[in-house]
């Protein structure tokens, strides 16, 4: 059924749908009103589930981290200084191969004190073992919750998706919520082959020596780049039942492109209008849409990205010291090519800072008109 | 230990340790339908090291301030399985519960989740090495309140605290009592709600005590009033020992190394404290006594 909801919305009936058994969160802007809307969504009896409202972001991980060892579907959601909180934890459920799924609106990181957009949050996670998706549209963010348990469940590794802090979070949209028995027919119900039992005692997560841990963390890798495997199954089977199409990354108007915008998030939207606008001109421009980081899917980036003379990476989010982290992380992808396309890092729309399409059409002639693009990111847009 | 028994031979622990004993006496109240949440802590090496666990029953490993709150995972998630009968057991030391794992507690019980949690007291970190906890107790030395820098501050009244949630039930135990303790693992798992036991684990190295001292210590330390058993059970207090004849704290403190270096004031100070904890649990009893008459 078409409804007009909101991001968070989309998540909350995401997590309704995939019948998740335990839910737990804190709330924090802007991810408040999932929270609210699962409190609602648990009360009604629309969910059989427990919703356990714990007292600070750092338990909700570690409340599920519980609930999913003993065997049954969990989730949470968070935002910023809540995922960052929550860091210690996030570890523990990709390392204890936890098929739980976060949702994080992808909010800046204080000082000062910002709740706008900015994906440095969950890039600055990136080294715990969470596989994370990057949503375009609140559409995408219903799907992805779906999708987020068929894969993690698959691979047992732990799910974030990430979409933008207001542009989504709070933004409606039409987004077609399918029916739950559609659900059912591409969700299986959460069966592990280990959990918590005391019928079958195990011990979980103890203390492992120096002769098995090395190991132990292989395989974690290992299963880790599986899901660069499963994921495109998975993205099938979803377009199979649902009839909407995903992929580890997406091309918009690249066919004949000499040079390519690659986004991560609702940057993408805007870029696409950017590139209508390019075209419009004669310029040989199109756009690559990041979803899958964490893995990183490597191979993927080098058949798509190494078609094109020049990259423009978009990143909103900074690792101080370094640039953005998805310019970094292509560049070094790239490394391995005999003919290395040239990588044109750009750093914008810090802390919720509008990016318009003129801002893209101005980074894109940037790009055009200078070969070398240097090793500093441009600081799109900053004042002097 | 026997074999049969839920904790198996095997175990890492030092000869004497107290927090051994006392997980031997809650398996056997609680029995084989109980999962156990251990943090970090001694009890993290003492099951043994992987794949090796000497417990015959369910156990998960957690991050070191999520005793509380993992077993509250676990609890709704045994609900959701219809698992009721189920017991969820955290078990934490002295560190894990008063300082860096009261957060995750506090939320647990202001919940009131239905989980039992135990705090395992040997009142100092002892498995990085004996640094002072906030349930290290005044006069004491330890490696961070070394000799001329004894821990100054009293022991947090850590049973206060919890029953400032109003939870349903609330005990203090000791391995010199073992009947005693039994008994209250078996009355809390028929209990429903956050029941909270504190059992008083002596450890022969970090108290500078020879193992086979470990269990007089224990007795000297209730004997003196200075671990008072008793239970709460919803808000309503009962002493379970009242000591024929009080032993004086100083000889508790005598029988072991690490107040060796204590002061008389200090000493003072600590008797002080005893007393006036153990008149107000009188106090506190004798009104329940006559209520109930």
């Amino acid at each position: 059924m078409k409804r007009v909801i909101k991001g968070n919305h989309a998540v909350s009936q995401g997590v309704r749908l995939s019948r998740v058994k335990v839910i737990s969160a804190y709330p924090i802007t802007p991810q408040t009103t999932i929270v609210e809307e699962l409190s609602e969504i648990c009360a009604s009896g629309s969910l059989d589930a427990k919703f356990i409202k714990v007292e600070s972001e750092h338990s909700a991980m570690a409340a599920v981290v519980g609930a999913s060892t003993a065997g049954v579907r969990s989730f949470t959601a968070t935002s910023s200084q809540g995922l960052l909180l929550m860091h210690e934890v996030l570890h523990w459920a990709a390392g204890a191969r936890l098929p739980i799924v976060l949702a994080n609106v992808n909010r800046a990181v204080a000082p000062g004190w910002n709740i706008w957009a900015d994906q440095t949050d969950s890039l600055s996670q990136r080294d715990t073992g969470w596989v994370q998706i990057y949503c375009e549209s609140n559409q995408e963010v219903l799907d992805s919750v779906i999708m987020a348990y068929r894969l993690a469940e698959e691979v047992r590794v732990p799910v974030m998706l990430t979409y933008d802090a207001f542009f989504l979070s709070h933004t409606s949209e039409i987004v077609d919520v399918p029916e739950i028995e559609e659900v059912d027919s591409f969700l299986p119900p959460y069966e592990p082959e280990l959990k918590l039992d005391v019928e079958a005692p195990l011990a979980f997560g103890g203390l492992m020596s120096p002769d098995l841990y090395y190991e132990g963390r292989y395989t974690q890798h290992r299963d880790t780049m599986r899901v660069l495997e499963v994921y495109p199954r998975v993205c099938m089977e979803f377009q199979r039942v649902f009839g909407r199409k995903y992929d580890i990354v997406e091309e918009y108007r690249t066919g004949d492109a000499e040079l390519v915008v690659v986004t991560a998030g609702t940057i993408t939207s805007v870029s696409r209008i950017a590139v209508d606008a390019m075209r419009a001109k004669g310029k040989p421009v199109g756009l690559v849409k990041l979803r899958i980081f964490r893995p990183v899917p490597a191979e993927v980036w080098r058949s798509v990205l190494g078609r094109f003379p020049k990259v423009v990476v978009i990143d909103r989010n900074l690792t101080a010291g370094l640039g953005g982290v998805f310019a970094s992380e292509i560049r070094s992808v790239l490394y391995s090519l005999e003919e290395r396309p040239k990588v044109y890092p750009v750093v914008a729309g810090l802390g919720g800072r509008d990016v318009t399409p003129r801002d893209l059409e101005g980074i894109i002639e940037a790009a055009l008109g200078r070969e070398d693009p240097g090793s500093e990111p441009l600081f799109w847009g900053l004042k002097e | 230990m026997s074999r049969g028994e839920l904790l198996q031979p095997g175990i890492l622990s030092c000869q004497g340790c107290g927090a051994a004993l006392a997980m031997k006496l809650a398996m056997m109240g609680l029995g084989k339908r109980t999962i156990v949440v251990i943090p970090a802590c001694c009890w993290t090496i003492i099951l043994g090291v992987y794949p090796y666990s000497a417990l015959q029953v369910p156990v998960i490993h957690v991050p070191f301030e999520t005793a509380a709150v993992v077993a509250s995972g676990v609890r709704a998630a045994l609900d959701m399985r219809g698992e009721k009968d189920v017991e969820v057991m955290a078990w934490a030391g002295d560190g894990g519960t008063f300082d860096i794992g009261l957060q995750a507690l506090s939320g647990a019980a202001e919940r009131n989740d239905d989980i039992l949690y135990v705090c395992y007291d040997n009142e100092a970190y002892m498995n990085t090495g004996i640094q002072r906890s906030s349930a290290t107790p005044i006069g004491a030395w330890t490696t961070t309140t070394p000799a001329g820098s004894l821990k100054k501050e009293p022991k947090k009244d850590l049973e206060k605290i919890m029953m400032g949630h109003s939870i349903p039930y609330l005990a203090t135990l000791s391995v010199a009592y073992p009947d005693d303790a039994v008994k209250k693992f078996r009355r809390a798992r028929t209990i429903r709600g956050t029941k909270f036991l504190h059992i008083l684990s002596p450890c022969p190295p970090g108290w500078r005590i020879d193992p086979s001292q470990s269990i007089r210590t224990a007795r000297l330390a209730t004997l003196s009033n200075v671990f008072p058993l008793y239970e709460v059970v919803d808000g309503k207090l009962e002493l379970s020992l009242i000591p024929e004849k009080t032993v004086p704290v100083k000889e508790y403190l005598e029988c072991q190394g690490r107040f060796k270096g204590i002061t008389p004031e200090m000493e003072d100070l600590l008797q002080r404290n005893v007393d006036r904890k153990w008149e107000e649990l009188l106090a506190e009893a004798e009104k329940e006594r006559q209520a109930l008459s």
